[in-house]
């Protein structure tokens, strides 16, 4: 292998490293949210509890729909290494469709809880939960934006190194907020409410 | 071209696709049906989320199948203690808290 080609391969592999970095401080990051949510449930100062609030059939569908985007997301880069570009806008779109989706149910239930009267000024419990549920929202949002983004850029410069490792970081990104619901699904939303 | 990118393939996001539904399911299950109780259930719905992020760390994001020397999942495990201790700690100081607190 030549100096070249060197240089070359080390600058998207960095780069993914790097992103990956990321990633897991992202997830620390996470953990003390959910390490504050344990600790604070129950302080609701009087009002009501977590299985009197939470929809979980809808908080099911919201890890389906988000499993679906992350499917989608994955298999579109599958079709990069064949240069299949109408594959692959049909996945990613699929992809951004269902992070809508999700953001969307996301934003009925926080309105359904708001018409209750359950803000998070009320008590820790809901504080702490907004935290959590608005933290993970603020992630999708910067995803959804950034495959605007990238998708634009990967029009115009196509097949290029530089935007097939952001590409990648992206679906890196959205698998990795997968991860995260299915905790914040498990913990919130099953264990919170049984 | 792209050497370095690794771009997963088809059938292995299909099996993770099925085994989440699958245990995403299977803990919805046991929640709604009230197949166990208390403490029991509670290790059984994080469990079945542990072994999703994991089939999730496999088939979606390549961890363990990278080439050696596997820097990825070195950084991964090292934020896996530094969770633990986070987490752990905070619950176990809160609780500490919390019975001090009632027994004065």
């Amino acid at each position: 292998m030549s100096h070249g080609q060197q240089t070359h391969h080390d600058m998207s592999s960095n780069t993914l490293f790097g992103f990956w970095i990321y990633l897991m401080t992202d997830v620390v990051m996470f953990a003390t949210f959910f390490a504050t949510y344990a600790v604070l449930q129950n302080n609701t100062f009087g009002g009501p509890t977590a299985k009197e609030l939470f929809d979980v059939p809808l908080a099911l569908g919201q890890t389906l729909v988000l499993l679906f985007s992350s499917f989608c997301c994955g298999v579109a880069m599958t079709f990069a290494p064949k240069q299949q570009v109408r594959k692959m806008a049909v996945w990613f779109g699929l992809t951004f469709v269902l992070g809508a989706l999700f953001l969307t149910m996301q934003m009925h239930e926080c309105r359904r809880l708001f018409e209750m009267g359950q803000t998070w000024q009320n008590n820790a419990f809901l504080s702490s939960y907004f935290s959590l549920v608005g933290i993970h929202g603020l992630h999708i949002v910067a995803g959804l934006l950034l495959l605007i983004v990238f998708w634009i850029q990967f029009l115009r410069w196509g097949f290029t190194e530089k935007i097939l490792t952001r590409l990648t970081c992206l679906k890196m990104y959205w698998h990795f907020l997968y991860l995260i619901w299915i905790f914040t699904f498990a913990i919130v939303y099953l264990i919170g409410v049984r | 071209m792209h050497s370095s990118i690794e771009y997963g393939s088809f059938k292995s996001y299909v099996i993770g696709l099925i085994l989440s539904i699958a245990l995403t399911f299977a803990a919805y299950f046991l929640f709604a049906e009230r197949l166990l109780e208390g403490w029991a259930l509670d290790f059984s719905i994080g469990a079945l989320a542990i072994i999703q992020a994991v089939a999730q760390l496999i088939l979606f994001l390549s961890l363990f199948r990278e080439p050696k020397p596997r820097w990825n999942l070195i950084i991964f495990l090292f934020m896996v203690l530094v969770l633990l201790i986070v987490v752990i700690g905070t619950l176990w100081i809160m609780a500490n808290l919390r019975y001090n607190l009632a027994a004065a």
